[in-house]
């Protein structure tokens, strides 16, 4: 029964108004996005990204670096990992220096990880399904990269629901956690000359590598 | 040498009945003799344990590589089997002993793994853990040039590991001596990424690996389960 309207069959009809809603739903359901999925989606995304582009492979930094910030970093909250690496420290820290904290520790971990990203390229990542109570709003997902010819690698995520989706807090690679790690940096750098030694540090560790 | 091993043994036996722990902060009462071992380690893999491994990461055929790798890790298994054991984790121990019969028999004594092949997996026990599981505290933290972190519980492992190896019984001290010196460059490569992570992210790389050393040990006890680490505040 397929009626024409204008030389637009129904059923064609349908199936737009179908695509729609679908693309509806689908917006809808990203802002709800399991927290499992999303770590997922983004792995998936970067690991095609730098297999695809050569330049990446090569280690241009620049491209390196696009890539971390528009599709790694909108998915972690840097104001909470600073925040738990910090301590007891952190509020001690006036809102200027929780600022600049924020800032240098994102600069930090960024370039960290533009140094490690194009290791991956070659790895396959195994992707533990998530077991959690569904109104939880912290959890850790576990993913696995598998490394021809060497041990996998447990990679787990510690993520909070925030108002804006689900948010990394803390990765946890081989039962090493990066929070708790820098809480030991942290605290030394603290205990030697205050919190503005710290930022001091970040600052110099910062301009001092990037320059090479 | 078997008086030396002797000696070696009761001094970490000394070390380990001497040691307390507070859980939390790492315990690293030799913290400035450490630190000066972290100096000297510096130079001595910058300039020749590091440039040795990337090298034979980059010259030596990957299969040679591969080989070295699988006949420690072939001895890693047997102790890894021992230790499944001692913890009474019998299906661990199966998995690692049946790996060592198949690797040692099939694999050219060890040379291939066919066992991973075959998708048995590794039990990665050794004796650091077993004293863990048993409650044995880590005790002191140590630093040791061209061998890297350890503690006093781990090190006790280790040289327990090394003492009662396999192939201590080889009898021809050269090729002994090559087994070792390979094993020891085939350790070094396998950490080649880790270190110039290390020099990126850290802000006093003697902290970022002790305190990374420590968690390591601590998820490996508890068979990646740690319990949840105290909140500060």
């Amino acid at each position: 029964m397929v009626v024409s309207i204008r030389g637009f069959s129904s059923a064609a009809l349908f199936r737009v108004v179908a695509a729609c809603c679908c693309a509806v739903t689908a917006t809808f359901a990203f802002a709800q996005e399991a927290p499992d999925v999303l770590v997922k989606r983004v792995a998936q995304d970067v690991l095609t990204t730098i297999r695809a582009d050569p330049k990446l492979q090569a280690g241009d930094q620049q491209r390196i670096r696009e890539v971390i910030e528009t599709k790694l970093l909108p998915n972690f909250d840097f104001e909470r990992i600073t925040a738990l690496a910090m301590g007891r420290n952190w509020r001690q820290a006036t809102p200027e220096q929780q600022k600049q904290l924020i800032d240098q520790f994102r600069a930090l971990l960024v370039r960290t990880y533009s140094g490690a990203l194009t290791q991956y390229k070659d790895q396959e990542m195994d992707y533990k399904p998530l077991r959690a109570d569904p109104a939880a709003t912290d959890v850790t997902v576990k993913t696995e990269v598998m490394r021809k010819g060497q041990a996998p690698v447990q990679i787990d995520y510690g993520m909070m629901k925030t108002a804006s989706g689900w948010k990394i807090y803390d990765v946890i690679v081989g039962g090493v956690s990066l929070v708790t790690n820098y809480r030991d940096e942290f605290n030394e750098q603290i205990k030697n000359g205050g919190v503005d030694n710290l930022i001091k540090t970040l600052k110099a560790k910062n301009q001092g590598t990037s320059a090479k | 040498m078997s008086r030396m091993r002797a000696v070696v043994a009761v001094c970490f036996a000394i070390l380990l009945s001497a040691c307390a722990s507070t859980p939390g902060r790492p315990y690293d009462p030799f913290e400035p003799s450490n630190r000066v071992m972290y100096a000297i380690n510096e130079p001595l893999d910058k300039h020749i344990a590091k440039p040795i491994a990337q090298a034979w990461v980059d010259y030596v055929p990957t299969v040679v590589q591969r080989a070295v790798s699988n006949y420690v890790n072939n001895i890693d298994d047997l102790f890894s089997g021992i230790n499944g054991l001692l913890q009474g984790k019998l299906d661990k121990a199966g998995n690692d002993f049946g790996r060592v019969l198949i690797n040692s028999g099939f694999g050219l004594a060890g040379l291939i793994d066919i066992a991973s092949e075959a998708g048995i997996p590794r039990g990665m026990e050794d004796f650091g853990q077993t004293f863990g599981y048993w409650g044995i505290p880590q005790g002191p933290y140590l630093f040791i040039p061209l061998w890297g972190p350890t503690t006093v519980r781990d090190g006790t492992g280790s040289v327990l590991r090394v003492l009662w190896s396999p192939t201590t019984e080889i009898p021809d001290v050269a090729i002994r001596n090559v087994i070792y010196g390979l094993g020891a460059i085939d350790l070094r490569a396998q950490a080649l990424g880790a270190t110039s992570l290390i020099e990126q992210a850290s802000l006093d790389p003697y902290t970022f690996v002790r305190r990374a050393y420590l968690q390591r040990r601590e998820y490996q006890v508890y068979d990646g389960k740690p319990p949840p680490e105290k909140d500060e505040d």
